[in-house]
């Protein structure tokens, strides 16, 4: 069952007169894990950007098509292309969280980082906002390390403990959908292992779509892959059939390794 | 050849590196050697009409101080607005005011203040003293606060948005703090930029001989005074002024190392 629909989207960057995402038309299926995949310049990070309309920061984009978002108390998609007050966004961006290529934690303690959304959803009462927080830091596989350390700066961290830690905040305010932004590609493999880890057992909670330049890694963890080559979606397909038997000559030469 | 050259260039640059070391050198060993021999503790407890310094350095912070209170929340805000929310032309222009403002000659600051408060308030004042030093230090806040805010990345407020604060709130909890660090620094390095100013003060504020907490009329100054000083005729007159000279020094160099001092942790 699809959580996110994306149908028939183009978007264009400002000051550019070819659309960088033409036609582009997939799910993002409810509890399970779509990688974007496809070289370099291909839109998969632009795409991945437009489901939470994070585009909107800069001015002069330009959207057309639909990107649906399913609302879980009517059952039916709403198009989040469609949103203009910043009280929607603020919404949009609390069911669909981010976590980014480089680790980004805020300069301020390891418990404000988490609890940061908490408070901006209007959480003022202290023994739920520390239990949450609790349990989004469990739930990131953080708990143990930092537990006793909650008051201090979160610029502490290791690099993978932070990017833990911003996945523990993006967890905190229970998004349905969350969106990796090669979430590994600044870290070492050992860190690289454990938010691998930490992303499958996440699809018990929320949908996920994660965008990786290594294919072993969407290979690993992802149900659904799409191939996406100069601004198209080339082939869409459960992971396992995309990387065994793909049916676009593109996408095999790319999983070869042919180009990238 | 190609030797040759190469060695020619570097004595060349050693020469000018060794004159230019040399002449601040000699600056500073007469401001020290003429300092000291004039420098007694005394000098902080009276006022310049007993012979003391006491009045010319409060006061001095005191309109520093109060530029302060006025500059650094103005260009606070200033270099947050063309940071954050200004976007073409506006916020270009403002940029561009500013670096004209920062290299604009401090007597003309002056003269501008004299023309626009002293001329109309019928006299020198603290008050007008304290403005000078304020436009002068706005232009360095904005630039600074400007500059610190583009050094935080761009993922930081990504981040903040896609948590969903607002952009307002991103700003203000998450990027200022981020930048925090830095615009401290600048803040210190341009408070130690106006507190050794002279000409924008020599005809707002003039000096006091005596010790003044009233910003409607003269207002003691340590670097007009020093001006003064050296002017007149008596040894002891410009005994003084080395000796205040001395003490300034020494004030902007422990705000600057303070500055530097912050700066360096940070990156530790």
């Amino acid at each position: 069952m699809p959580i996110m629909k994306v149908e028939d989207f183009y978007f264009t960057y400002p000051g550019v007169s070819a659309p960088s995402l033409k036609g582009i038309t997939l799910p993002i299926m409810k509890n399970k894990i779509t990688a974007l995949i496809g070289p370099s310049g291909c839109g998969k990070s632009t795409l991945l950007r437009s489901m939470n309309r994070i585009h909107d920061l800069y001015p002069g984009n330009k959207y057309e098509g639909r990107i649906e978002l399913l609302n879980l108390e009517t059952d039916e998609f709403e198009n989040i292309l469609e949103i203009k007050k910043e009280n929607d966004f603020i919404k949009l961006r609390q069911k669909v969280g981010m976590i980014f290529q480089k680790p980004t934690p805020f300069p301020m303690s390891i418990f404000d980082n988490v609890a940061y959304g908490l408070k901006i959803m209007g959480i003022k009462n202290k023994s739920e906002l520390h239990d949450r927080v609790e349990d989004a830091l469990k739930g990131a596989a953080l708990w143990k390390e930092v537990h006793d350390r909650l008051d201090k700066s979160a610029m502490g961290l290791s690099g993978g403990q932070q990017q833990r830690l911003c996945i523990a905040r993006a967890v905190a305010v229970k998004p349905e959908v969350l969106l990796f932004d090669e979430p590994t590609s600044a870290l070492d493999p050992i860190s690289t292992g454990a938010i691998e880890e930490l992303i499958v057992e996440l699809k018990n909670d929320v949908s996920i779509a994660i965008v990786t330049h290594n294919m072993q890694q969407a290979s690993r963890i992802s149900d659904y892959t799409a191939f996406m080559y100069l601004g198209d979606l080339i082939e869409y397909d459960e992971t396992e059939k995309i990387f065994l038997n793909p049916k676009e000559q593109k996408t095999e030469d790319y999983i070869t390794g042919r180009f990238g | 050849m190609r030797l040759l050259i190469n060695k020619i260039v570097l004595a060349l640059s050693t020469l000018s590196a060794v004159v230019g070391l040399a002449f601040l050198g000699w600056i500073l060993i007469t401001l020290v050697a003429k300092g000291i021999t004039s420098f007694h503790f005394e000098l902080f407890l009276k006022d310049l009409v007993d012979g003391g310094l006491r009045n010319l350095i409060i006061g001095q912070f005191i309109m520093a101080g109060i530029a302060s209170l006025i500059g650094i929340p103005l260009g606070m805000v200033a270099g947050i607005y063309i940071r954050e929310y200004g976007r073409g032309k506006y916020a270009e222009f403002i940029r561009d005011l500013s670096d004209i403002m920062m290299s604009a000659p401090s007597i003309v600051i002056g003269a501008f203040v004299y023309a626009v408060i002293v001329i109309p308030t019928g006299g020198t004042s603290g008050f007008a003293g304290a403005i000078a030093l304020a436009i002068m230090m706005i232009p360095i806040i904005i630039n600074t606060t400007d500059s610190m805010l583009s050094l935080v990345p761009k993922e930081l407020r990504e981040a903040g948005i896609a948590l969903g604060a607002s952009k307002y709130k991103v700003i203000f909890d998450i990027v200022i703090k981020a930048a925090k660090v830095g615009i401290m620094t600048g803040v210190l390095l341009s408070f130690a930029r106006i507190i050794g100013e002279t000409a924008p003060l020599l005809f707002t504020s003039e000096t006091s001989n005596y010790f003044s907490l009233n910003l409607t009329e003269s207002f003691p100054s340590l670097t007009v005074s020093i001006y003064d000083l050296a002017n007149e005729p008596e040894k002891a007159s410009r005994d003084l002024a080395w000796a205040a000279s001395f003490i300034l020094t020494v004030i902007v160099l422990v705000i600057n190392l303070t500055g530097r001092y912050i700066t360096r942790n940070k990156h530790k």
